[in-house]
């Protein structure tokens, strides 16, 4: 954990030199576009988690394996901090180009839809103290809330009025940068994610040892 | 690397990295707070078997 933290810190340093020092200005929008290459990696990253949630879900519905509604619940928590991450840079992205804190199109929308679903997930998790119960509905809902995910994803192509800029048309030194910003990103995801399961199986401790309790 | 913009440019890298920071400190606050939780529950076991 402690060596993918320190490659993960590594990367980002040098990328921060590459975005700053290396790659040159854009036109229109000055030293702002830099924030592109913290705010597409988060959205990368939040998708990810969103996906192998919905895995886990299944697999939970299938298997009635606590651990992987364990999974869920942990990577579903990771996304959401990205997804906010993404949400955020993209607000301040947008105050530049649009001129306005939020625009109403249909990614900006989708992108917080599915965000408050997520997070009505994890308020459905707290609302539900039996844990078999509480597996079921998340996993059901989890399942539910990825439908979002592809329409967010797609919604350039199948919303063409709308005022994200289309991807093909960034320039390749770009795209690496998004790249290699995005792996510093899934090594510290993999580390929330290490630490969240750890807690998620202290939670299933704790909830033995309760159970030990309350049987004297 | 011109500095039209670069206001904007701090703070999204600030926010960035802040959320990711408030999340490290919440994970941390819930370590903390499951760990007590784990050893009174142990204690209050050993007690009741005693």
């Amino acid at each position: 954990m402690l060596a993918m933290t320190a490659i993960a810190a590594l990367l980002l340093v040098r990328n921060l030199y590459v975005m700053l020092l290396v790659l040159p200005d854009e036109k229109h929008q000055n030293a702002a576009y830099r924030i592109m290459f913290f705010h597409v990696p988060d959205a990368w990253t939040a998708f990810l988690c969103f996906f192998l949630a919905m895995i886990a879900s299944v697999l939970y519905l299938v298997k009635n394996d606590l651990r992987y509604d364990g999974f869920a619940a942990s990577i579903t928590e990771v996304g959401l901090v990205f997804g906010a991450a993404n949400l955020v840079t993209g607000m301040i992205w947008g105050r530049v180009i649009w001129g306005v804190w939020w625009a109403w199109d249909v990614r900006l929308t989708t992108m917080l839809v599915g965000w408050l679903m997520y997070a009505g997930y994890l308020m459905l998790r707290r609302a539900i103290e039996e844990p078999t119960e509480r597996a079921k509905m998340s996993a059901v809902v989890s399942i539910f809330a990825f439908a979002d995910v592809p329409i967010i994803f797609f919604s350039i192509r199948w919303w063409r009025n709308q005022q994200h800029p289309p991807p093909a048309d960034l320039p390749p030194d770009w795209w690496m940068a998004l790249f290699m910003n995005w792996i510093p990103l899934l090594l510290l995801a993999g580390v929330f994610l290490m630490i969240r399961m750890e807690q998620e199986r202290i939670e299933r401790q704790l909830n033995g040892l309760r159970r030990t309790v309350h049987a004297f | 690397m011109d500095t039209r913009n670069f206001t904007y440019l701090c703070y999204g890298l600030v926010a960035a990295w802040l959320i990711l920071c408030v999340y490290v400190i919440s994970l941390g606050a819930r370590e903390r707070k499951l760990q007590r939780e784990l050893e009174r529950l142990r204690l209050l076991v050993e007690e009741k078997e005693r």
